[in-house]
Order: C-alpha cells, then sequence, then structure tokens
C-alpha cells in the first residue's frame, strides 16, 4: 500500500500544479535564472568557439628535429619509422639536408652566399606534427624527443601556444568567477522562492506535522520545487544561447563568406548541456534545502 | 494505553497550567475531561500528542514516553491518534473531500484505496454530499464534523478530541456525541474535553474533573 514511486510521482505531479498555480511569478523566477545562467555558460561557449578558432587559423604547432651529422640512411629509416608509431605524433614529414639547402636558397634570397659554400652545413631533419595541441603535453613530446640518440637539436615553437593558452586561461578563470557569482545568485532566488512558499502554507505544515507528516514529507514538495526550477532555469539559459548563436551564425555567414572561410560557432556538447542542466538542477535544490532547513523548524504547532 | 505519572506543565512565563496530574486510562476506555475555560483541558490534551512536553512527570502513550520521545518517532506516533481541536485546523485552500485525505497523503496510500476510505469517513459524519465544498462555506458544526472525519480516517487507536461540542446546539453536540459513541463500541479509545456538565449527563462515563490544572477527586 505504501509504494514509494507512489508518493514520489504524487509530489512531481504537486510541485508542476504548483508552479502552474501562480504562472506568471514561476515564469519570471524561470527567466531570470536562465538569464544568470546563460552569461557564463555564453562566455564558456564562445571561449570553446574562440579556443578552436585559433588551433584552426594559428596552425598546426610542429617539433624541428635536427640529426646528428653522419646519420646513416638506414638509421634515418629506422628513426622515421619509430616516430611514426609514436602515440603522441600524428604525423611526420622528412627533410633531407639537400631539400633544405635548396629550400633555404630559395625562400631567402640567399642564393650567393649558399652558392659560396663548398659544403652543405644544414643537418638532415624531421618535421612532427603532434596529436595534441596544447603546450604542456607539446613540451612533455620535446622533452621525451631531446632523449632519443641522433637527435642533435629538438625545436618546439611553443610561444604562441603558450600565449592562447595564457589568454583561454584567463578567459576561464573570468567566465569561473561569473559563474560562481551567478549560481549564488541563482541559489538565492531559491532560496527566497521557498521561504515565501513555506509562508504562505504556514497553515498547511503546520496541520501535517499534527497528523504524523514526517519532516521528510514536509520538505519534499520544496525541495522538488526548487529542483524543476533550477532544471527549467537551466533549460532556458541553453535555449537562450541556442538563439544567439543561430542569430550570430547568420550574421557571420556573410564575414565567413568574404573570408572564405566556413567558421560558424558551436553550441555546447550534448555532455556539456547535460553537466548544465544537472548543475542548475542541483542548484535549485540546494537553495530549497537551505530554505528549508532554515525555516521549516521554525513551524510548530500549537 | 494513556498514562500521567506526577505530570506538571508550566509555560514559559511562568504559569503553571497543569499540577501534579497523575492517572491512567485503559484501551477502549472512554473518558470525558472536564473543567472550566483554562482549567487545563487543552493543555492536557496537547502532552498527550506530544505538542506541548511536560515540565516534569512522564506522561506514556502506547508505551512511548513523550519526554524522551526522538523527533524522528514522533510522526509515527501520531499517526496513531486522532486529533479533534477546538478551532478545527481545517485548511482553506482545499475542499473537505481533500482535507480528510490529508492524513492519508501523509502516510502515503495510494489514491484509490484513499478515495474509499475517505468517503467512508465524510458518509460517517454525514458530509458525504459536501465533500467538494471548501471548509470556509461549512457551518460550525459541520466544520466540526470535518475535523472529525480527518481524524477518523486514518483509523487511529486514540482519539482525543478538544471540546468538539464547544460552540455548537444540544442538537448538533448530540449527534458528535453518538459518533464519539460508536468509536468506543468499535474499541478506540477516547478522550474527549467538554466545559458542558450537560454532556457528561446524557453520556455517563469516567470523568476526569480538572480544576486550576489540579485533578479533583
Ligand atoms: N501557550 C501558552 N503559553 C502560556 N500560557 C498558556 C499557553 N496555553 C495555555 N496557557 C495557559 O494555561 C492555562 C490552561 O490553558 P488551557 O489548557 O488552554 O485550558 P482549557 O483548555 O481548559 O481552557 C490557562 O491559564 C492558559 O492561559
Ligand atoms: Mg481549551
Amino acid at each position: 500500500m505504501k509504494s514509494a514511486t507512489i508518493q514520489h510521482v504524487q509530489v512531481i505531479r504537486f510541485t508542476l500544479q504548483r508552479l502552474l498555480h501562480t504562472p506568471v511569478a514561476s515564469l519570471l523566477n524561470i527567466l531570470v535564472i536562465g538569464i544568470a545562467l546563460s552569461l557564463p555558460v555564453g562566455g564558456y561557449v564562445l571561449l570553446k568557439n574562440v579556443q578552436g578558432l585559433a588551433e584552426q587559423t594559428a596552425g598546426t604547432p610542429q617539433i624541428s628535429v635536427f640529426l646528428a651529422a653522419g646519420t646513416s640512411q638506414e638509421e634515418i629509416t629506422r628513426i622515421s619509422k619509430e616516430l611514426k608509431e609514436h602515440a603522441a605524433i600524428d604525423h611526420i614529414e622528412f627533410v633531407p639536408r639537400d631539400l633544405a639547402l635548396k629550400q633555404l636558397q630559395l625562400s631567402t634570397g640567399l642564393a650567393d652566399v649558399v652558392g659560396g659554400l663548398t659544403q652543405n652545413p644544414l643537418p638532415d631533419a624531421f618535421v612532427i606534427y603532434p596529436v595534441a595541441l596544447d603546450a604542456p603535453k607539446l613540451e612533455l613530446l620535446r622533452d621525451d624527443l631531446r632523449s632519443w640518440p641522433r637527435f642533435e637539436h629538438v625545436q618546439l615553437d611553443s610561444a604562441w601556444a603558450h600565449k592562447l593558452q595564457a589568454i583561454l586561461r584567463f578567459g576561464r578563470l573570468a567566465v569561473l568567477i561569473l559563474a560562481a557569482m551567478l549560481s549564488f545568485a541563482l541559489v538565492a532566488i531559491t532560496f527566497n522562492t521557498i521561504r515565501l512558499q513555506i509562508l504562505t502554507q504556514r497553515d498547511e505544515i503546520e496541520v501535517a506535522k499534527l497528523i504524523g507528516a514526517t519532516n521528510g514529507f514536509i520538505r519534499r514538495p520544496f525541495l522538488y520545487f526548487g529542483l524543476v526550477q533550477g532544471l527549467l532555469g537551466g533549460a532556458t539559459a541553453w535555449l537562450i544561447i541556442a538563439c544567439s548563436l543561430l542569430l550570430l551564425n547568420y550574421n557571420l555567414a556573410e564575414l565567413a563568406q568574404l573570408y572564405a572561410s566556413n567558421f560558424s560557432l558551436h553550441h555546447l556538447t550534448p555532455g556539456d548541456s547535460l553537466a548544465l542542466l544537472g548543475f542548475s538542477a542541483y542548484l535549485g535544490w540546494l537553495g530549497a534545502w537551505l530554505s528549508v532547513s532554515q525555516h521549516l523548524w521554525q513551524i510548530e504547532p500549537k | 494505553m494513556i498514562k500521567f505519572n506526577q505530570v506538571y506543565k508550566r509555560y514559559p512565563g511562568g504559569h503553571e497550567a497543569l499540577r501534579n496530574l497523575s492517572f491512567e486510562i485503559a484501551e477502549g476506555e472512554m473518558v470525558f475531561l472536564t473543567g472550566h475555560s483554562g482549567a487545563g483541558k487543552s493543555t492536557l490534551l496537547k502532552l498527550i500528542a506530544a505538542i506541548e512536553r511536560p515540565t516534569s512527570g512522564s506522561v506514556v502513550v502506547k508505551g512511548q514516553n513523550i519526554k524522551s520521545l526522538k523527533g524522528g518517532a514522533l510522526p509515527y506516533l501520531r499517526r496513531n491518534l486522532g486529533l479533534i481541536f477546538q478551532d478545527h485546523k481545517l485548511l482553506f485552500d482545499r475542499n473537505a473531500f481533500d482535507n480528510v485525505m490529508l492524513p492519508l497523503q501523509i502516510c502515503g496510500f495510494d489514491h484509490r484505496e484513499s478515495a474509499k476510505r475517505v468517503r467512508a469517513a465524510l458518509d460517517k459524519v454525514g458530509l458525504l454530499n459536501r465533500e467538494k465544498a471548501n471548509p470556509i462555506a461549512l457551518s460550525g458544526g459541520e466544520q466540526q464534523r470535518l475535523c472529525i472525519a480527518r481524524a477518523i480516517v486514518n483509523r487511529p487507536t486514540i482519539l482525543l478530541a478538544d471540546e468538539p461540542t464547544g460552540n455548537l446546539d444540544t442538537e448538533y453536540s448530540g449527534e458528535i456525541m453518538n459518533i464519539f459513541r460508536s468509536f468506543h463500541q468499535v474499541g478506540v479509545t477516547l478522550l474527549v474535553s467538554t466545559h458542558d456538565e450537560t454532556i457528561l449527563r446524557q453520556f455517563p462515563g469516567r470523568a476526569l474533573a480538572l480544576k486550576h490544572g489540579e485533578l479533583q477527586p
């Protein structure tokens, strides 16, 4: 007869009824939560897109490896094979010293100087294209390569990566601070909504306690309310960002055409979207829980 | 079923509402609690329902000492009690049916079973045709009976009624006393407070007489 699921279903239905009971207030609350959340989440989305764009336009970072003089052809073949099998390496390019010299002649206009050389001073080289693009992993790979025999000089041009990382780090920090502040706002909004609900349902709570309601039973509708309100707020934030991106992309399309690029802004991944909904639902629940803990015990039947 | 032993109740502010009460009510008994207004009748009933705690002495209900009752056990004790309040404590944001439904919702009964029980309880107090009415639209006597329906719907073993006939004319109060007698007949333990001596003459039974918070011999 006492089925826990029946009770929970009842409470959820009750919660939705409560939301619909005051449609304007509920809608405003959900909108406020949605807008508050959409700021940090929107920042996060932009950050992700900037990161993608930067990686796309700045080109892939490379590591140049110069071989020691006198490395034999067999050794080069073996090294080349080992590099190709390395997990952190996407693909490689071998630059024989003759080709390097020719390129130098062509590209720098030092044809005279180079032509005057009796002997090619350049070493054989590999250009390595790594899988990972972030600075710490690149540096790790560079250090690894440095320990290989016959590699005389390993050079990673990571300045751009460092700069990008620094900018992104700054952006992430800004988004995080914003998210923390607005999460607090969400909790506060829910706290207050629930406080008002508890006040208006004083009689009901008192009577329920008198006829044997457990604290859990009295708490549950408020907690569910906070959870559902937070969840709907999160969904609203998602929609706000979706609409903004739609608008931005529409305008971006023209711009991108001018630059012959097909760049467009992407929304949250499904995983991130779920995280957003889960987090907003949790914050709503937390606000309700704090409010209930704070206010419910004050109502004791007389 | 209910046992008081040297119970004192002093309210914050120093007023001593009950003084040295010792008595016992056996299972299935129907007992009246009489006394002038301010004698301590409501306070005594509140002690049984653990709405108030005794200042000293012990109150034992169904083998559980109210004073040492843990917060978590309190709701389950109250589910054994049917409480009929002097001020009814009905909820005006829902109709009569839903008011009576509340105790069953709290215990987690399924909806169909509850609906049957609610109708049976409303029928018992003669309010079946008013189930859709808001309590505010009911007369004083009807509100009192609705309060009784809510108290009995959960089939409590103990029924506590605080001046259930308080401001009703004799015809209505006779009706309500008849309802109580029918519960007595099925073995429910009843404690009914009243300041109306005529009821005592109509319904003979054991009476506890309070005067200024003390039990009269
Ligand atoms: N919550 C309270 N705080 C202080 N005094 C109270 C409180 N409740 C009742 N009293 C006092 O205790 C005495 C007994 O009250 P009560 O039990 O309500 O009597 P009765 O129900 O017999 O009229 C009265 O003098 C009343 O003023
Ligand atoms: Mg009283």
